[in-house]
């Protein structure tokens, strides 16, 4: 399924299911599309490459391909995260200038898969997450809790991380 | 998408680079009647197999293709320039149709109506009627439906004085079937003062419905085959048995004339004479199928069929499949994780020490290394492909330009890998194109050079010590070192009063947003271009240089690695951080503490020669270095030397090149990963990007001025 971000606002009449992996970072939950994600893998140290900015931790080997990990609490402007037992690292798949490419996130620890049906799914406050507007897609509700569910194609936006790189390159 | 229509859109590709460069050729003033057949060929396959696809739209406009290469090869019509550009534009047009049908697109109106533009412009050289040509058009009509051998024949004049009365052939024939139609042909009658009573002026056609063998009916000419011309044509039915017949027949025959006298299509004797003629005709050779066709001994589409079958039979010594490229990139990644695995092996093995499980792991290694060169030999391909491409290239855009100038290829059976062969399309368009717009003079200001009016563009392709060196030098006016400079000064990279010699002035042509063309054309000029080609090449992990002489031209060298894929380099790391050096471009490793610094500056003495070094530890803001023991290694790039400090050396290994994500694209000095016999990731290092880092990076600690260098 290939929705829109737009689309959860859109067809509010229409109901859609479909299903989200949840994640803690700090206290915050988040979710992203399963079809995005690839895997999960527990946190074994990664290699650092040099000169790289704070929010691209490393590179690690998953079976024979060389994967970047990037912290996702730097990404969304909070503290970098702390390495504990049950740091984990999601694989996600993207698509970037018609290509795929598979990116490692750092979270404090996976939740649960669930299935979110769009009419659950509220428009991202205009302020107050504390997160850049473009990168929600929406927000859920869930047990008295909030979940954040993440525009994966621009938080991960290959395009800005590259720039991000080289920004930081250019003043090293 | 289904296979087979992939298998008829790859094939259709082929052939119309085939037409494409047998056009071009053609185009050069090759005469070669081969040439016309190919690309006849080619559109009669590309027509023949759309049809099975019920692509009519391509089976439509490529019929008119191949009536105009048909009309050319029988030298009905010549192909001259202007009809070649349009048989060219023609090409380009089935070629975006069949990119259409790859996509799935549906045929657009813009398409439509280009493809009614071309069949307009192709209108004059069409002729659409190809009936029976020597059958009058109402015998054809009342004839139609029936099944006849035709027979034509035209006596020597004094046949009558030789008692061979013509008569006495049509009754003999009369005897073996049914005379459906006979006609004389008078035309050959002189006028009354020259007229001879006693000789035979006739010729005579005739349609006969007879069940005969070819062989008897040439009998009833028996006694005038000698000096008659007798063609005879089998029956439409009998043609399409021959055809059967050779398609079933099993390629034991590779002959021409072997393949078409075992079917019966043609007698052994008209055999035999056709090949008597193509003895005497030494100039132009005369293929054998040819012959018999203008003798009219055979129908052209059975000795079409005949050369078909004759290309299956000969091919058959060197069997080429078609693979999809996915499957062999998966052997090749198969490989790679094998050449990894067995460095695991080898370290383990190396920590057992126990003497057999040694032995049969370095055997193995050994072979390990048969099947990846094997392996990585799959992927290499001829350049010559690829060279080909700028035939057209260079037709059009100096044609665009109204200049005249020949492209030279050299090398053209250089093989790199196929990869690289593609990422090297667009890089060499552009300095192809440069050459054309900005490199060769003008006709009217070679002449007043006096230089042959007709320019040269060379490319050349050759194998140098592990990499592949490409050159594309033309002859044109060079670069114009004052305009260079000027700009340079302009866009700040140089300063006013610097001296700098040409050839350090060249390479800054490279950077972003720097033309020196006064006036942009529609073909370059933009100065979007050369940095681009440079980063493409490095991207490819090869080094551009350029060499110019003002007046006498320019060459361009690119000189690039055999493979990507895997490479043999140097494992050694630095504060905990592994790498890996190329080894081709090392050269010593020293202790770092037992050579000779210069004082104040980080350089070595080495026997006599000044080497500047980097320290990766400072220079990538690695970690602390563990062990004091450090080491320098001495790397060489081109004609530069310089060296690396690491803490730590652990030796040769080979190593299989994994891509960098395009996360790190901004990254310089590190060209990719490779993983480690311990699963452990280290960086490959790019020692020209390293060493030009360096430099910058210690340029703008000393505030020097903008210059950037650039190896």
């Amino acid at each position: 399924m290939n929705l829109k971000s737009s689309a959860f606002a859109v067809n509010e009449d229409i109901s859609v299911d479909e299903q989200y992996l949840t994640f803690n970072i700090g206290n915050e939950r988040f979710g992203m599309r399963l079809s995005q994600t690839r895997e999960v893998i527990e946190y074994a140290g990664v290699t650092q490459v040099p000169l790289m900015p704070s929010f691209l931790v490393g590179v690690i080997n998953l079976r024979g391909e060389v994967v970047p990990v990037i912290d996702l609490a730097v990404r969304l402007g909070r503290n970098a995260i702390e390495i504990k037992k049950r740091t984990c690292v999601i694989i996600v798949e993207l698509m970037h200038q018609g290509q795929d490419f598979t990116l490692g996130l750092l979270a404090d620890s996976v939740c649960e898969v669930t299935t979110i049906s769009n009419t659950e799914i509220e428009d991202a406050p205009a302020f107050g997450a504390n997160i850049r507007a473009e990168f929600i897609a929406g927000i859920a509700k869930r047990d008295d809790e909030f979940i954040v569910l993440l525009d994966g194609d621009r938080t991960l936006s290959m395009r800005e991380l590259a720039k991000l790189v080289e920004a930081e390159f250019e003043n090293n | 998408m289904d296979i087979p229509l992939d298998a008829f859109i790859v094939e259709a590709r082929e052939l119309l680079t085939t037409m494409e460069s047998g056009l071009l050729k053609i185009e050069d003033g090759s005469h070669d009647d081969e040439l016309l057949n190919e690309v006849f060929r080619a559109a009669h396959t590309i027509k023949g197999s759309a049809g099975l696809f019920g692509l009519d739209y391509i089976v439509d406009f490529t019929h008119g293709v191949e009536n105009i290469m048909d009309r050319a090869r029988e030298a009905e019509i010549v192909l001259a320039r202007e009809l070649v550009g349009i048989l060219l534009a023609c090409v380009d047009y089935i070629s975006s149709l069949i990119d259409s049908y790859e996509r799935e697109q549906p045929i657009t109106s813009q398409l439509v109506n280009l493809g009614c533009e071309l069949n307009r412009q192709l209108a004059p050289w069409i002729v659409t009627n190809v009936t029976n040509k020597a059958l009058s058009s109402d015998a054809a009509t009342s004839l139609q439906g029936e099944e006849y051998w035709y027979i034509k024949w035209t006596q020597q004049a004094d046949a009558l004085r030789n008692g061979m009365d013509p008569i006495a052939i049509i009754k003999y024939l009369a005897g073996l079937g049914e005379v459906l139609y006979c006609s004389i042909n008078d035309h050959d009658i002189p006028s009354e003062d020259e007229f001879d009573p006693e000789s035979l002026y006739l010729s005579f056609e005739l349609a006969l419905a007879s069940g005969a063998a070819k062989t008897d009916i040439e009998d009833a000419f028996l006694f005038i085959k000698d000096d008659a011309v007798i063609k005879i044509t089998p029956p439409r039915s009998s043609s399409r048995e021959y055809i059967e017949l050779i398609q079933k027949s099993t390629g034991k025959r590779s002959r021409l004339g072997e393949i078409l006298l075992s079917v019966g299509a043609v007698s052994e004797s008209e055999l035999a004479s056709a090949l008597d003629y193509q003895k005497q005709v030494t100039l132009p050779k005369l293929p054998l199928g040819e012959i018999l066709v203008e003798r009219e001994s055979v129908s052209k589409d059975i000795v079409d069929v005949a050369l078909l079958q004759q290309k299956i039979v000969k091919s058959v010594p060197v069997k080429l499949i078609r693979v999809d490229s996915e499957r062999l990139d998966q052997l090749i990644n198969l490989v790679g994780e094998l050449v990894i695995n067995q460095q695991r092996v080898n370290v383990i093995a190396d920590r057992v020490h126990d003497g057999p499980l040694e032995e049969s792991v370095a055997s193995m290694m050994a072979l390990t290394e048969q099947v990846r060169d094997a392996a990585l030999n799959l992927r290499m391909v001829a350049i010559g492909e690829t060279f080909q491409r700028f035939k057209r290239v260079v037709r059009d855009t100096a044609t665009a330009l109204n200049k005249d100038i020949k492209l030279v290829l050299i090398g053209e059976d250089t093989e790199l890998d196929r990869s690289m062969v593609e990422k090297l399309t667009d890089p060499l368009t552009h300095i192809v194109r440069n050459a054309i717009d900005h490199g060769i003079e003008s006709i009217g200001v070679r002449a007043e050079r006096s230089k042959p009016t007709q320019g040269t563009i060379k490319l050349a392709a050759s194998h140098d010590s592990g990499s592949v060196v490409i050159e594309i030098e033309d002859d044109g006016g060079g670069l114009d070192a004052v305009s260079i400079k000027a700009k340079a000064v302009e866009k700040g990279l140089l300063g006013e009063t610097d001296v700098v010699t040409e050839q350090d002035l060249y390479p800054l042509i490279f950077h972003p947003g720097f033309s020196t063309a006064t006036e942009v054309t529609n073909l370059s000029g933009r100065g979007v271009g050369m940095d681009v080609v440079k980063r493409n090449i490095e991207e490819l992990q090869g080094v551009i240089q350029i060499v110019s002489r003002q007046g006498v031209g320019t060459r361009i060298t690119i000189r690039l690695p055999l493979t990507m894929a895997i490479i043999d380099g140097f494992h050694v790391s630095c504060a905990g951080t592994d790498f890996i050096i190329p080894q081709n471009t090392l050269v010593e490793c020293l202790d770092f503490d037992k050579v000779k610094h210069v004082d104040g500056s980080h350089s070595v003495n080495l026997r006599g020669d000044l080497v500047p070094y980097v320290e990766l530890q400072s220079l990538l803001s690695l970690g602390q270095i563990v062990y004091d023991h450090k080491k320098l290694i001495v790397v060489q790039f081109g004609s530069d030397r310089a060296g690396i400090v690491v803490d730590k050396l652990f030796g040769e290994m080979q190593t299989v090149v994994k891509p960098l994500s395009p996360i790190f694209q901004a990254l310089r000095g590190v060209g990719g990963c490779s993983l480690l016999g311990s699963g452990e990731i280290a960086f490959i290092l790019d020692v020209p990007q390293l060493i030009a880092f360096a430099v910058n990076r210690e340029h703008k600690m000393l505030g020097s001025y903008e210059e950037q260098y650039e190896p």
